[in-house]
């Protein structure tokens, strides 16, 4: 693409037809320049951070040092193929990240998304007193940052410090929240404590945007609030319910701040927890770059090929609605 | 919003109880939201012997103040520098970040040149791949030309920000009418000045949602400092809470330390969000219509 971009550089000047109607040459060349202008800082850095890293971690994935055996010291970069991918793929610990990732993404996304969508109908229902507060109540923990929320409830979580945990121990209910069948659903709590809010703004805004008569007609036949809500409203916004969806799937893909905390209080969260975590060991632990770019790369491909599969999935959807 | 609020439903049926009944849970919903937060706030008073044991809601010992010292104080009061990086990389990435976002929206707006829906394919492309697939690749290439563990190193690539562009595009197409730089045209004024003096202005608002969305961004940002930065002089408050946290296992008096250090950093953006609300919700409508 890099030669798309220097082409219009290139033709720049002259480039916009925009407007037939007034052919002045100083005029157009004007134009172009300006728009050159308006572009060249954002596609400056749409090269230099997104397609040559991209690029260069590509390159280096099919590259390793080699300084097996002889051990000349610093080594000599050589073509090694397939070998990083056939050792990322080979790992298990590589592949029960993404394991971890497929169960936080079974618990996390109906939560998320039942939970996010039963408050938005709830809120337009029309039943809710002060409704802008509780909205704003609902909305504000995703204005805290990823690794404080993290903070927050990993303290929630330790008993000593944990009022949580006081409160249960006097019923007499005894919880370890990091523990190996609870630590998953932990970090799921932290994810949704955090996104709860933010995903009910985006569909109570889809459903203020329903056309008043179709909630009426719905109405007028008979339905009650829960009916009108779940055949009538949910079937209208089915658009942000996979959009939703879609986003919270390659959120899960990159999840990283919440465990890597969590590795700090526990042993059942280990350092290659999550790909990410994988990618972060093989880089700064193992010093293992070729490794680290490879499974770079395959999560890059992952998470292009998931977002377009429900894009594609949503749009033909969308389609044969109609 | 509410202006907008759905018809009455006191006409459907058994009134009272389904109100009390979508009161309750949403009240529920909202103490999950609310709680931890104030958990925060508590703890913030407690010092470091308080903080494991007594009641949280006591307020026999309350020493905000001596926490408020020692967290300036620690380590040659590093935590300020930490303040102060946060706010620059993310108040003047933002910045700078929407306006390159809302001049290329712009452009890809109002201008026609060659391969454009091929450009923007790749923005929306960038708006898919989301920033911690970049960062070890982002890596790669600052420590290929000596920029690893500098400024520079996170601050550049947080300006870029495709979902920026596109919300600017479909603002612009919205906000700035043809008409309006046609006159500007007739009246002899060039187009950057155009830009500049009459469109900037009339993006105002979507100027302003950009630079928020920016800013949480910036401010969340963890992977990426975590990979780049070895220099705690140049961290930003998540990473040096992130450290502090990790001493806090051996020596437990950090603890009070990093409660009460996520309790600063979290003002900014609370304050930010409840004073500029109403650009958060047209950023998110706007995304969502796509």
């Amino acid at each position: 693409m890099s030669t798309a971009l220097s082409e219009h550089q290139r033709t720049g000047p002259k480039a916009p037809t925009a407007r037939p109607a007034r052919p002045r040459r100083a005029g157009r060349r004007q134009q172009g320049l300006a728009c050159a202008v308006l572009l060249a800082p954002f596609t400056a850095l749409l090269v230099a951070v997104f397609l040559v890293p991209v690029g260069y971690a590509i390159y280096l994935s099919f590259f390793g040092q080699d300084h097996e055996g002889l051990g000349f010291g610093g080594g000599t970069t050589v073509f090694t193929g397939l070998r990083s991918y056939l050792a990322v793929l080979g790992d298990p610990s590589f592949r029960s990240g993404f394991g971890v990732i497929a169960l936080y993404c079974l618990i996390f996304v109906p939560a998320v998304v039942v939970g996010a969508l039963a408050l938005a109908l709830l809120l337009d229902s029309g039943l809710i007193r002060l409704r802008r507060t509780a909205q704003m109540m609902l909305y504000l923990p995703h204005a805290v940052p990823g690794l404080i929320a993290a903070v927050i409830w990993l303290y929630l979580y330790t008993p000593g410090l944990s009022p949580v945990i006081d409160l249960l121990a006097d019923m007499d209910v005894h919880i370890d929240f990091l523990g190996l069948n609870t630590v998953l659903p932990s970090i799921v709590n932290i994810a949704l404590w955090s996104g709860l809010g933010y995903n009910m703004v985006i569909f109570y805004a889809a459903l203020q945007a329903l056309p008043r008569e179709v909630i009426e007609a719905a109405r007028i036949d008979g339905a009650g609030g829960i009916r009108t809500a779940l055949l009538v409203k949910v079937p209208i916004i089915r658009g942000s319910v996979v959009m939703v969806c879609m986003f919270a799937l390659i959120g899960a893909l990159q999840l990283f701040t919440e465990p890597t905390l969590m590795h700090q209080a526990t042993p059942m969260v280990n350092s290659r927890y999550t790909p990410n975590m994988y990618i972060y060991d093989a880089a700064f632990r193992r010093n293992n770059y070729g490794l680290a770019s490879a499974a770079s790369v395959i999560l890059l491909l992952v998470t292009c090929a998931l977002s377009y599969a429900v894009t594609r999935w949503a749009g033909r959807r969308e389609r044969s609605a109609r | 919003m509410t202006a907008l609020g759905p018809a009455s439903a006191r006409s459907s049926g058994s009134g009272l109880t389904s109100r009390t009944v979508a009161n309750t849970v949403v009240l529920i919903a909202a103490l999950y939201t609310l709680l931890p937060g104030l958990w925060l706030l508590l703890a913030a008073t407690k010092n470091s012997d308080a903080l494991f044991g007594s009641d949280i809601f006591s307020f026999g010992d309350f020493s905000l103040g001596h926490n408020l010292t020692e967290l300036f104080s620690m380590e040659e009061g590093v935590y300020g520098r930490w303040y102060v990086n946060s706010l620059l990389y993310a108040v003047v990435g933002a910045l700078a970040g929407a306006l390159i976002s809302v001049a290329a929206g712009y452009a890809f707006d109002k201008y026609d040149f060659p391969h454009k829906e091929k450009l923007f394919g790749l923005v929306l492309t960038g708006v898919m791949v989301p920033p911690t697939v970049l960062a070890l690749p982002l890596y790669l290439v600052a420590s290929g030309i000596g920029l690893v563990n500098t400024f520079w190193a996170v601050f550049v690539p947080v300006l870029f920000n495709p979902f920026g562009v596109y919300l600017a595009r479909l603002l612009s197409s919205g906000y700035v009418p043809t008409e309006v730089l046609e006159a500007s045209r007739v009246d002899g004024a060039g187009e950057l000045q155009t830009y500049f003096r009459v469109s900037l202005r009339m993006l105002g608002p979507g100027f302003v949602t950009v630079f928020l969305f920016q800013l949480t961004a910036i401010w969340n940002n963890f992977f990426l400092p975590m990979v780049m930065l070895s220099d705690e002089k140049l961290y930003p408050l998540s990473l040096g809470l992130y450290t502090w946290n990790s001493s806090a296992t051996v020596s437990p008096e950090y603890y009070p330390l990093v409660v009460i250090g996520s309790l600063l950093a979290v003002v900014p953006l609370i304050v930010a969000f409840v004073t500029l609300q109403r650009y958060w919700k047209s950023g998110l409508t706007a995304g969502s219509v796509k």
